[in-house]
């Protein structure tokens, strides 16, 4: 049992002080992966809002388009209303269950690679290393006292830092304005007071964030690694280091004049100077890992140098290392892909997917919503005919002004018109007008003679000329006093 | 006073001095940033109550340097609102209400109101969805006592209905005829009876005959010939299918025993020009709003004389 005086030791606090972390520069094969996924990462980020698409004269020219202002949503040749954000939030679910189905396939990789945390913390970590040199410099600038070139070295990084912040910030209200026009108008101070504001927000937690705060969002802040823990499984990918391969640790020296003592790892510790979050693989897996694999980069390189096998650490399921340990057979890599877990994630985000994708290729761009005034629900007129009101809303969901006939069947002897309007004698089609991208709302009045019935059902439908069949139908009741 | 002080050994913290089998409260100090914050709002508190009403008093709170009120701060803002819609106003009375109801812009506006002012000025009677009650006119419905275009609506609206200290005020006066003695009951039940034949509720019968005949004798000159009514003086039409008071025999033999003079305010002492312009579109935009009536030939000579 430990003692009160054991709990109470003076290292262990409730805060721990972050120890700065400083990635020693590393070339590999998952380095050049990192490369290419931030290039591809941040090109998407940055050009995405500047790429034009024709929708003609009464629609936005921007491909992707986040209209607030207006409500709506362009992606592409997809233009989304409010009415049909479930296709956002399709998205979202997607994107929720493509990164469950990457972790129990690859563990990790999305913490690796593509966070935006990950991204941004990498190209800051470069800039480090282009102002103040590789790790050993920058350790050594840690520690020395604030001459003035070292507060000119930091003011010149931080100055970075900020550029690539507000650069950051900056390029994400473009995706909620017309790009260049918003451009102009941020640098000439007639931007709306929020894309300020949304910019310096930005910027302060691009700055922070990526600047100073960098593995402790991962491993303090962010709720994806814990949820994680609950995505893997023996099958999942992480980066392991195979201890029954590498220990005992020992230098070459030792290891030759001692090879039955010692194991293949020979204590360089390159894995722990690459590594950008600050941890030692070799210690096991541990929430700081964010399966980057810059160690693996960095343990073959040392590997190959001394005349080793690659792959001290490697990419191995926790399945493979223990039969790896046992020194049995283990599985090849797709194997570890191709399992019913990983089939089940794929098939529901499939499945969602091309659901959406249905719904999308058979949603109408004209609809229809019918209210039947309820105050009062019938007027007698003096002729004896009984009128109703009804307001319609008409959705021209494209983009283009159309001309459309609303029409009325099955009500006997009615006839329909508009308010403000004359009554016609008989008419059960209006034919209107309805501007591009708008929803048009109408008075409809509808007459029928006195009868004995208290309620009549009838349809009522809206068809573009140019459609061959209405496009939505809304079934309605006509209602008469009691006789 | 160190003999009352309680220090416990591991953490080196006081405590409360009590124990119970052992177990003591550490009395922790609040830490130094809240016990700040504590007082500073303390002292934020103050100026607050310097500057705003916070006291409350028999009658009121008081008052606060600032003179700040929420009561105050609608007024501004209902201010502010009023200064946004004075050109709508403005153009509201600017040109003729037909003009102003063939502007979409304008009659919309006109509708909406129209519409939150007939909720504040009208509902009483007319109802709030204008469907009126017995004595008080539907107004969805295509039955006028004066008319239903929009000059008409309007003029009813400024001038009311039954102001006696108002000249220019729409006056109907339908004699009390039983009351008054000009005819006798069986003879109104007579006359109920051709009425009830003009409305169709009835078959002509030997006492229709008979009040067809008091009828000529009383009413044509305001109801006319065949019941069809007069606008211009005000009479309901007696065959259409909307009647005001009623049109069972009982509401018929009270409305000409007693009469009926219903009233409406006459609105030009209690509202600007604009609101009742808006009343009267978004009355006329309620289904029985009929089109201007056509302009004679001199008119159409009046204005060839205002271009010249």
């Amino acid at each position: 049992m430990n003692s009160p005086k054991e709990i109470l030791d003076d290292e262990l606090k409730l805060y721990e002080a972050r120890k700065a972390v400083h990635p020693q520069r590393i070339d590999g094969t998952f380095r050049r992966l990192k490369w290419a996924i931030m290039a591809v990462t941040l090109a998407i980020y940055y050009i995405t809002p500047w790429i034009r698409w024709d929708r003609g004269p009464y629609a936005p020219n921007q491909a992707v388009l986040v209209d607030l202002a207006n409500r709506r949503f362009y992606m592409f040749g997809i233009e989304i209303w409010p009415h049909e954000f479930y296709y956002v939030a399709g998205l979202l679910v997607m994107a929720g269950i493509g990164l469950f189905m990457v972790t129990s396939a690859i563990g990790r990789a999305w913490c690796g690679y593509a966070c935006p945390q990950t991204v941004w913390t990498d190209l800051f970590q470069h800039v480090d290393r282009f102002v103040d040199g590789d790790r050993n410099a920058r350790m050594r600038l840690d520690k020395a006292p604030w001459t003035a070139s070292k507060i000119s070295k930091r003011l010149f990084k931080w100055g970075i830092y900020l550029f690539i912040a507000f650069w950051t910030g900056g390029a994400w209200i473009m995706y909620f304005a017309d790009a260049p026009t918003l451009f102009v108008d941020f640098w000439t101070g007639n931007a709306a007071f929020v894309a300020y504001t949304t910019v310096g927000i930005l910027t302060a937690t691009t700055f922070i964030f990526g600047g100073f705060m960098r593995e402790q969002v991962c491993v303090y802040m962010c709720p994806w690694p814990r949820i994680q823990a609950a995505m893997m499984d023996e099958k999942s990918l992480q980066v392991t280091y195979k201890d029954w391969r590498g220990e005992k640790r020992g230098s070459v020296k030792k290891a030759q004049k001692n090879p039955e003592e010692f194991g293949d790892c020979v204590d360089c510790n390159q894995c722990v100077a690459v590594c950008p979050t600050g941890i030692d693989i070799r210690e096991g897996p541990q929430i700081g890992c964010i399966t980057c694999a810059l160690c693996i980069d960095a343990c073959d390189r040392v590997m190959g140098e001394v005349g080793r096998p690659r792959g001290l650490i490697d990419y191995v399921t926790s399945d493979d290392a223990e039969a790896e340990r046992a020194g049995k057979e283990t599985q090849p890599a797709w194997k570890n892909l191709l399992r019913v877990r990983v089939f089940i994630y794929f098939a529901v985000w499939a499945g969602i997917g091309l659901a959406m994708l249905f719904a999308l290729g058979n949603r109408t761009r004209l609809d229809l919503a019918v209210q039947h005034d309820r105050n009062p629900v019938f007027v007698q007129l003096s002729n004896g005919d009984i009128r109703n009101t009804y307001t319609a809303k008409i959705r021209n969901m494209e983009n283009r002004p159309r001309e459309m006939d609303v029409a009325i069947s099955g009500l006997a002897n009615a006839t329909m018109w508009e308010g403000g309007t004359t009554r016609p004698d008989q008419q059960t089609t209006l034919r209107i007008k309805v501007p591009a991208d708008t929803v048009a709302k109408l008075k409809l009045f509808i007459a029928t003679p006195e009868s004995t019935s208290e309620r009549d059902e009838f349809e009522m439908t809206v068809q573009g000329v140019d459609d061959e069949a209405p496009t939505d139908t809304e079934e309605l009741f006509f209602e008469r006093p009691k006789n | 006073m160190s003999e009352n002080k309680y220090i416990d050994e591991a953490t080196g913290t006081e405590t409360v001095g009590h124990e119970w089998d052992g177990i003591e409260e550490l009395d922790t100090p609040m830490p130094r940033w809240w016990v700040w914050t504590f007082y500073l709002t303390i002292i934020w508190a103050i100026g607050y109550v310097i500057m705003y009403p916070a006291w409350p008093m028999l009658n009121s709170a008081t008052e606060g340097v600032l003179g700040w009120t929420s009561r105050g701060e609608l007024a501004k803002e209902m201010d502010l609102r009023e200064k946004e819609l004075e050109p709508i106003r403005a153009a509201m009375v600017a040109t003729d209400i037909n003009e102003v109801a063939a502007n979409e812009e304008l009659r919309n506006q006109a509708i909406n109101g129209g519409a939150s002012a007939f909720k504040v000025h009208c509902v009483q009677c007319h109802g709030s969805g204008a469907a009126g009650f017995k004595g008080y006119p539907n107004l969805n419905d295509d039955d006028w006592l004066w008319g239903g275009d929009l000059e008409t609506i309007e003029y009813t609206l400024v001038h009311g209905i039954r102001q006696p200290d108002h000249a220019d005020t729409r006056f109907s006066q339908m004699p009390a005829f039983g009351r008054d003695g000009m005819l006798q009951s069986n003879e109104i039940q007579d006359v109920v009876s051709h009425v009830r034949v003009l409305q169709g509720d009835e078959k002509a019968s030997a006492a229709s005959q008979r009040g067809a005949a008091l009828y000529s004798a009383n009413c044509v000159i305001c109801h006319g010939e065949n019941g069809e009514g007069d606008r211009f003086q005000g009479a309901p039409n007696l065959t259409d299918k909307i009647s005001l008071y009623g049109r069972d025999r009982a509401s018929l033999t009270e409305t000409i025993t007693n009469s009926r003079y219903g009233v409406m305010p006459r609105w030009n002492t209690r509202l600007d020009p604009a609101t009742i312009r808006m009343l009267a579109i978004y009355v006329h935009s309620l289904g029985g709003g009929e089109a201007a009536p056509q302009p004679e030939q001199s008119a159409e000579a009046d204005a060839g004389d205002e271009q010249s």
